[in-house]
């Protein structure tokens, strides 16, 4: 019993290595949900990039569209490919079992990552693979050391390589202190649109984690408007009130 | 005399009829005066007497809003997770509904702790008004209860494994600590079965125990009568009425003051509902947003904000059992402040230096730990903690030496007030 809660507390205080080991520096996604457009070609990259094995299953296709300003036509045109209804969400049709042999994990909905990772994680994450060939996808990132993930989107981006700073360790590893990336074969897009592709794509990702998030930023003023407004008249009608309390 | 008045009359007379009707078969009208309209309040009530009024606003407002989610939400483990997603895209209004319900919980607590706050600084618990502060006290940890099984409803990570934690802590109570925890579980780990009794405690067996307790607390207050910034006992000096000389009706004087009180508060509420939901991830946590998974825990693991102050306490002792013992006492001790405090005055006003300074210490302490409780364990934050801890403990244990030596300045018989 008491190693049980001593295992748990253990595994309350937080993890000291989490800190230790190389908190990555996270780049400003700079995005904005109100940029429809932005949101739109999001939304095209995501179907295309990341729906073939990512689920963002609480998503509903017609919700989504009418929100980004697109028509069922257009919904229907460009963003649903496998047959699925407008009032669907976004399921995939990989079994998990296939998925845990192919890539050893299951890759994770993506409905909410952008409210458990950041914005600023997912948009850094997905600028940090480096070419790695100890890795069986050829590949590695910075953000998340070990990622199952292959690099989707390296014929857009390219190969980079990434170039370390830090002296060789007891084990004569160098890969602990990062500096920065070296392009190594150009990419069907410059890094400029790479980086513009990949800010639209965490915009969706921000959006689909809490669509509510344009009708309440929109609904905050009016509702507060109208409370300084009471809270006003509390006031007038307290002093009236209080007038006779010497 | 024209028609229009008379009929007015009439209709009048009809509603003083059935007033009459009703005040025959129950005291509605006697209810009305003895508990607003003739509860005679101090005047001198000043800043710190919102709070209680606003306890209520947003006992209302998390009854309201948890019924609405309640008639949306699966208490399964399969479908938990799920079907708060759900309430948070296709219910009508369900994110205004999930949003004021998991703010209001938060509000909760920085409402209640302003509210004892104040009766720390006015000597509210002492005679004779021991019962209403028990009561109180009571409420609290019915609060701290709900707030924690309300936790684990989301079935995010961060409400499984927090709810692990907490269980865990039962465990140190001697011989029986594994049955315990089996027994709050239901089954030998955090599963289906824990989530649907945690369920029927937060929506049911609580909110009503939690009712029962504030309507306790409200008679006993208005037994004894309202407290005061001065801490004289307005009862003591009445009129050729009956009524005490500085005191006004609750009805229309309070009323009024506190709908100010009201609109404050839900301008505050909504700037966070419309636009910080999450508060940066202290009222929702971020590690929340992804489902529970027994087999890996968040990098991080802490309480939501309220609860960090005796979390701050549990990891600053080395053992772990005489920490969770110690976490409690940290919550438990408040009850016995009334008899703990030897002080011959009530309110700050006239207490003397000692009590000032331990009273500043314990809050600066209880902010400390709230902080540290949130920060991972360095070897300076733990012993940062375990400094405040002291503190915090040197409040309660020392004051009866510290509150009946003070120097304390004469009470007036009259509070003071100056119309304005």
């Amino acid at each position: 019993m008491r190693t049980k809660l001593l295992v748990l507390t253990a595994a309350l205080v937080p993890v000291a290595a989490f800190a230790a080991g190389g908190e990555v520096h996270l780049d400003q996604a700079n995005i904005d949900v109100t940029n429809k457009a932005s949101l739109q070609r999001g939304a095209s990259n995501f179907v295309n990039y990341c729906l073939g094995c990512h689920s963002a299953k609480y998503v509903r296709y017609n919700r989504m569209a009418a929100d980004l300003g697109l028509t069922e036509q257009q919904l229907i045109d460009n963003l649903m490919f496998t047959g699925e209804r407008p009032h669907d969400t976004m399921a995939i049709g990989i079994k998990p079992d296939d998925a845990k042999r192919w890539f050893g994990v299951v890759p994770p909905d993506l409905t909410l990552v952008a409210r458990s990772r950041g914005a600023d994680y997912l948009y850094t994450f997905l600028r940090s693979f480096y070419a790695d060939p100890s890795k069986a996808s050829g590949v590695n990132n910075i953000v998340l050391p070990g990622t199952a993930m292959p690099h989707v989107l390296w014929e857009l981006q390219g190969v980079q390589e990434a170039v370390w700073a830090g002296e060789p360790n007891a084990q004569g590893d160098v890969r602990h202190e990062f500096k920065e990336f070296k392009l190594l074969t150009p990419g069907t897009l410059s890094p400029e649109e790479y980086d513009s592709f990949v800010r639209d794509t965490v915009n969706f990702l921000e959006y689909i984690a809490e669509p509510a998030q344009l009708q309440r930023r929109s609904l905050g003023f009016p509702v507060i408007a109208f409370l300084v407004f009471f809270t006003l008249l509390a006031y007038a009608l307290k002093k009236e009130f209080w007038k006779d309390v010497k | 005399m024209s028609s229009t008045s008379q009929t007015a009359k009439a209709g009048g007379g009809r509603l003083a009829a059935l007033t009459t009707w009703i005040d025959d078969r129950f005291p509605m009208t006697a209810l009305w005066k003895s508990q607003v309209s003739e509860y005679y309040a101090p005047k001198n009530m000043n800043f710190w007497y919102y709070f209680g009024s606003l306890a209520m606003l947003v006992l209302v407002i998390q009854i309201l809003t948890g019924i609405f989610l309640t008639m949306n939400y699966k208490p399964s483990a399969a479908d938990a997770f799920g079907s708060v997603e759900y309430i948070m895209r296709d219910v009508e209004w369900g994110w205004l509904i999930r949003y004021m319900h998991s703010t209001g919980a938060s509000f909760f607590f920085i409402v209640v702790y302003l509210h004892m706050f104040r009766a720390l600084l006015y000597g509210s618990y002492q005679k004779p008004r021991e019962l209403l502060w028990i009561f109180g006290m009571l409420i609290y940890f019915v609060l701290m209860g709900l707030a924690f099984f309300g936790y684990l409803l989301p079935w995010g990570n961060m409400s499984y494994w927090g709810a692990q934690v907490i269980v865990s802590l039962f465990g140190a109570v001697p011989v029986v600590g594994d049955s315990l925890m089996e027994w709050i579980r239901g089954d030998y780990y955090i599963s289906d079965i824990t989530l649907n009794r945690f369920f029927a405690l937060h929506v049911i067996a609580l909110p009503l125990v939690l009712v029962f307790l504030v309507i306790a607390h409200l008679m006993a207050l208005h037994e004894v009568g309202s407290n005061n910034p001065d801490g004289v006992e307005i009862k003591k000096v009445k009129g050729p009425d009956g009524i005490p000389l500085d005191g006004i009706a609750f009805h229309p004087y309070y009323t009024v003051k506190d709908l100010i009180g009201v609109g404050v508060f839900l301008i505050l509420f909504s700037l966070v509902i419309f636009y910080a939901p999450t508060m940066g991830g202290y009222f929702l946590e971020h590690a929340n947003f992804e489902p529970a998974n027994p087999l890996q825990t968040p990098p991080h693991i802490a309480p939501v904000w309220y609860f960090t102050p005796y979390y701050a306490i549990l990891r600053a002792v080395p053992d772990k059992s005489l920490g969770a013992l110690l976490m409690g006492a940290a919550v438990v001790l408040f009850v016995f402040l009334p008899w703990l405090d030897r002080g011959k005055v009530k309110s700050i006003r006239y207490r003397g230096p000692l009590f000032k300074f331990f009273l500043a210490a314990f809050t600066i302490s209880f902010l400390a730990l709230g902080f540290l409780g949130l920060q991972p364990a360095t070897p300076l934050y733990t012993n940062l903690a375990r400094l405040f801890s002291v503190v915090y403990f040197a409040y309660f244990l020392l004051m009866p030496w510290y509150s009946s030596v003070d120097k304390t300045k004469p009470v007036p018989t009259r509070v003071t007030y100056h119309a304005h």
